[in-house]
């Protein structure tokens, strides 16, 4: 019962946010938290630590702000074209990654990243150091106007609502389950008869997918994709977002997106330092507490619960 | 299209290939001695190797400290900070995944690039060659200061693997590595060994950034490139091994500069691409030794 009211009173913050907030730091936001939700995919539930999350979320940018550029795709369809691109990378990189585990997995996907990253920079059609301009936001389901501001607000509002669902789904699936039983005790796992690489390609697919369509999203947004959004650096916020939210919690890394956003916002005039206080916020949330902000709060709410 | 390249390009891209290689042999070396000990990956490892070179330049721009100065204080300094580091930052994290030794490095080397950076700008400061001049070779002009690098890291590289294939120390080293507690009740101190591994490989990836100094420009994105190439490397060479690193540091150097010359535009891929087929032909590693590859 309190679940479905604070549901209702997160979904009437949501939409009352934009008359309060700049729209554009909202959207951005609820991009990242997309983002993060399909990081927490892979290392909350799988337990697979992509240290390259940003190539699914930068090439999926580049792709649908092509499609949109060069085609009349309406914009679901060319968001949904970069999602599936990104999985189907995904794939390509599971096949090649997924029966390394723990460090392995982190640097081998690391090194693909910067291979993707090199691809991007020379590919014709990304515009290199310049980045690809003038995205279009075009109609939604081709007839939808969504050239004002609120209204593409509640258009990626929307989006994402339908992705975190989504995200929900199969995270409480019989699928999550086995893949959290792989994160706890892998060889148990496959004593029973399942086999753990085809669930852990299965979660890097349809966790690329998402940051697919988180990038995609925040292509329309922005109307630009940049070589940023393939850099090491988003893939590192997406694990500092991740890791100060909270690891396999629901909302933890939807939390420590808006936080880090926010933060980014408020340090952007102070060069660096927005870069050097992630990494001492990071290095903080590693040594002191790693179960992140929802992590230990939840913690804490249960002990109390338990003390009475 | 072989006929339109020169002997020259071919001999300049490969010495370039052979510069590189060096530093990639030097500091994957320190990245797999460290994961030998630790199980960790040291992420602040380029930062490290940049914090080198900016030492080096501030003992010569503030001191007067020479290049040749340079090369033994600025290592023992950037070497004690990776001691403190390893004490405040590792030490904590021993016991738990090693992924979280990744990410605590990560950010050492976040909070250590964005400060040099907000320090002195993005922009390469120069370093003067300490040796000016060089040898005409008849096919190609050799600068003395890069036949120095060549040698210098060739030295390093076989003395480091001698210590450890071939010394008492470097037996205590490579026991610990398999059985700590078996170490530790011969009375060895193994947590301390554990702390000085570390500060050596620091000091190692020290001594190449000031070994780049002077090839290179001065820059805090001088290690999160090659940073970049380092992992690559080590992912290749078969995680934890020594000689591994060392050869395919050098290897990839070569391939690097062949590229260059044949096909340019590939030439920052080449390393990514054999890494690939490296994981799908050979995923232990071209050099696989340890049970700690897999």
């Amino acid at each position: 019962m309190t679940r479905i009211v604070l549901l209702a009173a997160l979904a009437a913050a949501m939409i009352a946010a934009p008359f309060f907030v700049y729209p554009v730091l909202l959207m951005t936001v609820l991009c990242f938290v997309l983002f993060a939700s399909s990081f927490n995919l892979l290392l909350g539930y799988a337990g697979l630590l992509c240290f390259g999350h940003a190539m699914f979320f930068g090439t999926a940018a580049y792709v649908t702000g092509w499609l949109l550029k060069t085609t009349g795709l309406s914009i679901e369809l060319g968001i949904l074209a970069g999602g599936l691109f990104a999985a189907a990378m995904g794939l390509v990189v599971g096949l090649v990654s997924v029966r390394r585990s723990g460090i392995q997995f982190a640097m081998i996907t690391f090194a693909i990243a910067q291979f993707v990253y090199f691809v991007l920079l020379q590919a014709p059609f990304t515009g290199g150091e310049d980045g690809m301009q003038g995205i279009p936001r075009s109609a939604l389901f081709g007839v939808i106007d969504l050239s004002g501001s609120l209204v593409f607000y509640y258009f990626v509002l929307g989006v994402t609502a339908l992705m975190i669902w989504l995200f929900w789904r199969i995270v409480h699936s019989p699928f999550g389950e086995v893949l959290k039983a792989i994160r706890d005790n892998e060889a148990r796992v496959e004593s029973l008869g399942f086999r753990p690489e085809r669930f852990k390609l299965l979660a890097l697919t349809l966790s690329a997918g998402m940051a697919g369509v988180a990038g995609g999203l925040k292509a329309t947004v922005f109307q630009f994709a940049t070589l940023t959004d393939v850099s090491w650096n988003i893939s590192g916020e997406v694990i500092l977002m991740t890791l100060l939210g909270g690891i396999g919690t629901l909302t933890g890394p939807m939390v420590g997106a808006g936080v880090i956003i926010w933060l980014n916002d408020h340090l952007a005039q102070f060069g660096e330092w927005a870069l050097i206080s992630q990494g001492a916020i990071l290095l903080l949330v590693i040594i002191f507490f790693r179960r992140g902000l929802v992590g230990e709060l939840s913690a804490l709410l249960r002990r109390r619960k338990t003390g009475r | 299209m072989f006929d339109n390249i020169s002997i020259q390009l071919l001999a300049g891209q490969l010495l370039i290939g052979l510069i590189n290689g060096s530093f990639y042999a030097m500091l994957s070396m320190g990245l797999a001695i460290i994961f030998g000990l630790m199980n960790v990956v040291n992420f602040a490892h380029g930062a490290q190797y940049m914090l080198g070179a900016f030492v080096a330049w501030l003992l010569l721009n503030f001191l007067g400290i020479n290049y040749w100065g340079a090369l033994v204080l600025a290592p023992i300094v950037v070497a004690l900070f990776g001691l403190v580091t390893e004490k405040l930052v590792l030490k904590p994290l021993q016991n738990l995944d090693h992924l979280y030794g990744l990410l605590a490095t990560y950010s050492v080397a976040l909070i250590v690039e964005g400060l040099v950076r907000q320090q002195y700008g993005s922009t390469g400061l120069p370093y003067p060659s300490p040796l000016p001049g060089g040898v005409n070779l008849g096919f190609m002009f050799m600068p003395w200061y890069r036949l120095w690098v060549v040698v210098f890291s060739l030295v390093t590289c076989l003395g480091t693997w001698l210590l450890i294939e071939h010394t008492r120390l470097g037996s205590y080293l490579r026991a610990a590595n398999e059985r700590p507690q078996m170490v530790e009740a011969f009375g060895i101190n193994v947590p301390r060994m554990v702390t000085l591994t570390y500060g050596f490989g620091v000091g190692l990836a020290a001594l190449s950034g000031v070994m780049a100094a002077p090839v290179y420009q001065v820059s805090p994105s001088m290690g999160s490139s090659v940073m970049i190439v380092i992992f690559a490397v080590v992912v290749i060479g078969g995680m934890g091994s020594i000689i591994g690193a060392v050869l395919t540091g050098y290897l990839l150097g070569f391939l690097e500069g062949l590229t260059k010359v044949f096909y340019p535009e590939a030439a920052n891929m080449v390393v990514f691409v054999v890494m690939i087929f490296a994981l799908i032909f050979r995923p232990n590693g071209l050099f696989a030794g340890s049970e700690k590859s897999r």
